[in-house]
């Protein structure tokens, strides 16, 4: 019985649970990422929190919460000085994540000893992820869930038509840091389960599919959801059984679903 | 009937600049209740700013607006505003029911969940434009006619005084541009919607207006539907002829 074996270690444990917790982030951020076409900002985001993981590293503190510390940052700092700076948003993004990139990679290899690390940050290593990881995993998508509960009309206005929510009053520029910061925090959970380089695949690729089968934002959300949860699963068992990594495993397991689906519509 | 005119907006010797271009030089309008008016004027004559402004989207360099007697964005839930071609994705997922519904957020602000009478005031609005069997489809799935026609319910779910309107007939073929106009008469006439049309369309707007004014950077304006020569040629810089060619010339009055 593989599934006994596969559940009978902790870190696998562990792993199933990160890896699902990134599925439900994913499912619903993905979905306001997808219709608010920030789809680069989002991958900026991911590159860059590289940064904050290499200053914690180096620091001797907890890399993960460095790196949601650099992701929301970049994500206020894409927001602020493309508005305020003559900068266009996409110069900034590109500006932001090799800034971000560069900095991890340095601090990083200043911390020696810790390549294989670097490894598993840029492509993943969900079964490295310890006991704390999954708590803060946890709490992140339980803020978020609620989040998004709480803010499901103003998310919605905002991603359907900003310029009129603006006229009619709706915070528009604090929304739009708030999912910004979001998404910071999706990328940084998921940065454990499939890695900075594959982050924008997980994110995009569940609500890409379940937009061209369900209609209405929930059950869109719904599916995408599910669909994280099954990518996540198999990708696990393909992972656990070939000895590859689970970034690598997830993702390709994800994008043969996307092209099988798009095939299948059209 | 002049007894019972509320003025919904008042607007002295407004001044916008953007960077050092002018774009609306010493601005004075007053609107009453039952005005519908139309407000024509070459491209980049500063319509849209106007609105902005009304709307307190864009701050005045000088001058003041007063909309119901309130500064513009206290005054934003009596305001419903139809902006200017609405650019969405059109397979956004979203039901025609819930983008009229998004109307009702001045009314109930953040946080707020929609409840029974928000809905119901949803299904009034799409009942007033003459949508209401769309509610359950997307929006994506209506023509441009009739995905503007939701954009107005949605301006008028939050049962506003002042319905602003921005090019709202850009992109919709004649026939459904002449229903929509009906629309907006019929708000006006029979709802008593005071309204604020704006557009570069001078003949389709003088037909229905009950008062008209022109703008290209200043505004002609006479409190009436009549415009002079002048002042269209003025505003738009060229003789009448080549603006109001071939069109039954309702805006301009007899040449003395």
């Amino acid at each position: 019985m593989i599934e006994l074996n596969f559940l009978s270690y902790e870190f696998m444990r562990n792993a199933l649970l990160a890896g699902l917790a990134a599925a439900v982030l994913c499912g619903i951020i993905g979905i306001y990422v997808i219709l608010n076409r920030i789809v680069f900002i989002s991958d900026g985001i991911a590159h860059a929190a590289f940064g904050g993981i290499g200053l914690g590293y180096f620091l001797g503190y907890d890399p993960l919460a460095f790196g949601i510390g650099s992701a929301v940052l970049t994500a206020i700092g894409i927001g602020l000085t493309s508005s305020r700076a003559r900068v266009s948003e996409d110069t900034a993004i590109g500006v932001f994540m090799a800034t971000g990139m560069a900095m991890g990679i340095m601090l990083l290899t200043l911390s020696r000893g810790y390549a294989r690390d670097l490894y598993g940050y840029l492509f993943g290593n969900i079964l490295a992820v310890t006991e704390s990881d999954v708590l803060l995993i946890l709490i992140l998508t339980l803020v978020i869930l609620v989040l998004v509960f709480l803010l499901y009309k103003e998310l919605l206005l905002l991603s359907f038509d900003p310029i009129y929510g603006q006229a009619i009053g709706l915070p528009v520029s604090g929304l739009r840091l708030l999912l910004l910061s979001m998404v910071a925090f999706s990328v940084v959970v998921l940065i454990k389960v499939v890695g900075i380089i594959m982050v924008i695949a997980l994110l995009t690729i569940p609500g890409a599919i379940s937009r061209q089968h369900m209609k209405g934002l929930p059950s869109i959300m719904a599916g995408s959801v599910i669909l994280g949860c099954v990518f996540v699963i198999i990708g696990l068992f393909i992972s656990y059984d070939l000895d590859v990594p689970s970034g690598a495993a997830i993702i390709l397991t994800a994008a043969v679903a996307f092209f099988l689906s798009t095939l299948l519509t059209r | 009937m002049p007894d019972a005119l509320e003025k919904i907006l008042s607007i002295r010797d407004l001044w916008i600049r953007q960077g050092e271009h002018v774009v609306l030089e010493s601005i004075n309008l007053e609107l009453f209740s039952g005005d519908f008016l139309g407000i024509i004027g070459p491209n980049g004559g500063g319509k849209s700013t106007l609105l902005k402004a009304v709307l307190g989207l864009i701050k005045p360099d000088r001058g003041e607006i007063s909309v119901f007697g309130l500064p513009p964005a206290r005054a934003r839930n009596r305001i419903g505003y139809v902006p200017q071609k609405t650019v969405f994705d059109r397979s956004f997922p979203v039901k025609v029911r819930d983008v009229v519904l998004m109307g009702r957020y001045s009314r109930i602000g953040l946080w707020h969940r929609y409840g029974p009478e928000d809905h119901n005031c949803a299904l009034l609005a799409l009942k007033a434009v003459g949508m209401a069997d769309r509610a359950e489809r997307e929006i994506g799935a209506l023509s441009g006619g009739e995905q503007q026609r939701v954009f107005v319910a949605r301006s008028l779910v939050s049962d506003p005084d002042l319905l602003l309107l921005d090019e709202p007939t850009a992109g919709i073929d004649s026939a459904q541009q002449t229903e929509f106009y009906e629309l907006l008469s019929h708000l006006n006439r029979d709802l008593g919607k005071a309204i604020v049309l704006v557009s570069h369309d001078l003949t389709a707007v003088s037909t229905y207006v009950s008062k008209i004014a022109c703008l290209n950077q200043r505004l002609y304006y006479h409190s009436s539907r009549e415009l002079s020569n002048e002042d269209i040629e003025k505003a738009y810089g060229c003789p009448v002829e080549m603006i109001a060619h071939g069109t039954p010339h309702r805006v301009l009055r007899e040449h003395d």
